[in-house]
């Protein structure tokens, strides 16, 4: 066994000391906590814990640093310029809604567009589709083939010179494929238009470099890689939050306050109202550093072998219908299908008696799965530490369950 | 049919071949049930002459345990007044939240097979969205 197997395997997770036959395979909802990441959350709230950023002694500093620290991780983690550029939010939606209420007030006016892929997590479409109402804008929709595949073409001719802003996820949470952010945003760029990447589903799966995609905001969740659930990040360019106005308003985003007026803190405070959670951004650097040791490309690497095995397992049970492309290697450990005859509940409920957990339903996606035709769907998601083992369990029970419905075959 | 269906024969049964699964024409009472975690929905039809249900059917999509549900509840209180259907909505809710006694269980008929349903609480959704429905019903017919 490799160092890095080691290091990647189930043993690192306690909760599957906990549940030993537990097959966890809900990744895409959120991912299980490695021990170290559960431990630096332990270590902070025992050694370190104080309101960061406001006191004036030892532990209060150690607190500050610690919540600084996390900054500077996930700043090299995408490949930031400055630490400016990252706001800790408490999850992705947290962070679109951020760009929405705060860029999207001062920039988006009447008449003006917006451009949503038609595959976005309602997280990505609601607070465009909110904005766009209360603005008179138009919210448009860039679709795609039945693969989930969106073209450079179709993105050239959905873009007008009134569209302000086009937002996508990098990995969509349906179909797992890989849309090509870097040439999408050289697109809008071209057109005047900025370009928002949801980063929710790919943060764990793939190397970001925000340079290099170019992109002018990019938000991710901290529990879909590893880390504690409440701690989010959006990444934007410095020259666009500069002039961005606050969010939320409180405490510790402020730098002078009379009766009547105040002026705010300097970026990244600007934009983190309240007490943070340090805690879970601690968390967030330990799973980045843990990320880091066993490496993208190993990563990457288990994470593919993983989903071309289930996906050409799960194409040779009958009445099993695959979503999105019919390449493995375009689903990125997201296996969205459906049974005929079989209700996506329904199938849950067979997985959840043999402890197997997946998911169903519209997975926060109803545009999509209108657009696709289906009423709702079940969808598989792998992590690196799940195993051959899991695949076999998976493909046993879902070759069982017309049968277990009732049907013959 | 195999004889080890996941839900039980009763539950299998009226998923796969509904009795009271059609269109309802010149139904005298129709009520819309969504349940919006699922996108599942309902659509009720219903015939009421002099507080007496004639005739009911059901349309819609849904999972076994919500489309089962529907189609053994109208086999129910077709033929049953408004103030029996209304008193196994209240058996068949006390059912599921556990609290029905054998004999309770047993005046529910068929409904009576749902009763796994209490100890499976991602599922209660699914049995009660036809229920819900009717006593919206029935709470417009007041």
């Amino acid at each position: 066994m490799t160092m890095a197997k080691t290091l990647s395997g189930k043993e690192n997770f306690p909760v599957f000391d906990k549940y030993k036959d537990l097959v966890y395979l809900d990744n895409s909802a959120t991912q299980q906590k490695p021990g170290c990441v559960i431990d630096s959350v332990v270590k902070y709230y025992s050694e370190q814990n104080a309101n960061p950023l406001r006191g004036l002694y030892e532990l209060s500093i150690k607190a500050t640093d610690a919540y600084e620290n996390a900054r500077k991780s996930v700043k090299d983690f995408i490949g930031a310029s400055s630490t400016k550029e990252i706001i800790f939010t408490r999850n992705a939606t947290e962070s679109l809604n951020l760009i929405a209420f705060s860029w999207g007030q001062a920039n988006i006016s009447c008449g003006d567009e917006i451009l949503v892929s038609i595959s976005e997590h309602h997280s990505n479409l609601l607070p465009w589709q909110i904005l766009a109402k209360q603005k008179g804008a138009v919210l448009r929709f860039l679709e795609c083939d039945k693969s989930g595949k969106y073209t450079a073409d179709s993105l050239e001719k959905a873009l007008t010179p009134k569209t302000k802003l086009f937002a996508i996820a990098q990995i969509s949470n349906v179909f797992g494929r890989l849309n090509p952010i870097k040439e999408f945003a050289e697109i809008a760029h071209k057109n005047g238009t900025l370009i928002v990447c949801d980063a929710a589903q790919s943060a764990a799966h793939i190397p970001i470099d925000v340079k290099d995609l170019d992109v002018d905001f990019l938000a991710f969740s901290g529990h879909k890689m590893l880390a504690p659930m409440g701690i989010g990040i959006l990444f934007a360019k410095q020259e666009i939050l500069e002039k961005m106005p606050p969010f939320l308003s409180g405490g510790e985003m402020i730098e002078y306050v009379t009766r009547e007026d105040a002026t705010y803190a300097e970026l990244p405070h600007r934009f983190e109202a309240g007490t943070v959670n340090a805690g879970g951004a601690v968390g967030l650097a330990a799973a980045i550093d843990y990320i880091r040791q066993i490496g993208f490309e190993t990563i990457q690497k288990r994470e593919d072998e993983l989903t071309a095995l289930a996906f050409n397992e799960m194409k040779k049970i009958p009445h099993v219908n695959m979503i999105g492309a019919d390449d493995a290697g375009d689903h990125h450990g997201i296996l969205t299908f459906t049974i005929d005859d079989v209700h996506p509940h329904d199938i849950a409920a067979i997985f959840d008696a043999d402890n197997i957990a997946i998911r169903a339903g519209h997975h926060c996606a109803q545009p999509l799965h209108q657009y696709l035709d289906v009423q709702s769907t079940a969808r598989m998601s792998l992590a690196f530490y799940n195993d051959e083992q899991d695949i076999t369990r998976f493909i046993q029970t879902l070759g069982s369950i017309r049968r277990r419905m009732g049907y013959d075959n | 049919m195999t004889t080890d269906s996941f839900y039980g024969e009763v539950l299998a049964d009226h998923n796969m071949h509904p009795l009271h699964k059609h269109e309802l024409e010149c139904a005298t009472h129709c009520c819309k049930g969504l349940n919006p975690t699922c996108g599942d929905n309902i659509s009720l039809n219903l015939n009421i002459h002099d507080g007496i249900i004639t005739d009911g059917s059901f349309t819609g999509i849904g999972c076994a345990v919500s489309q089962a549900s529907a189609d053994i509840m109208l086999e129910l209180i077709i033929g049953k007044s408004l103030d029996e259907a209304r008193h196994y909505t209240d058996l068949f809710r006390k059912m599921i939240a556990g609290e029905a006694s054998d004999e309770q269980i047993e005046e529910l008929e068929e409904a009576g097979a749902l009763h796994n349903v209490s100890k499976m609480p991602a599922r209660v959704k699914c049995a009660l969205l036809s229920w819900n429905t009717m006593e919206k019903l029935l709470d417009q017919e007041k």
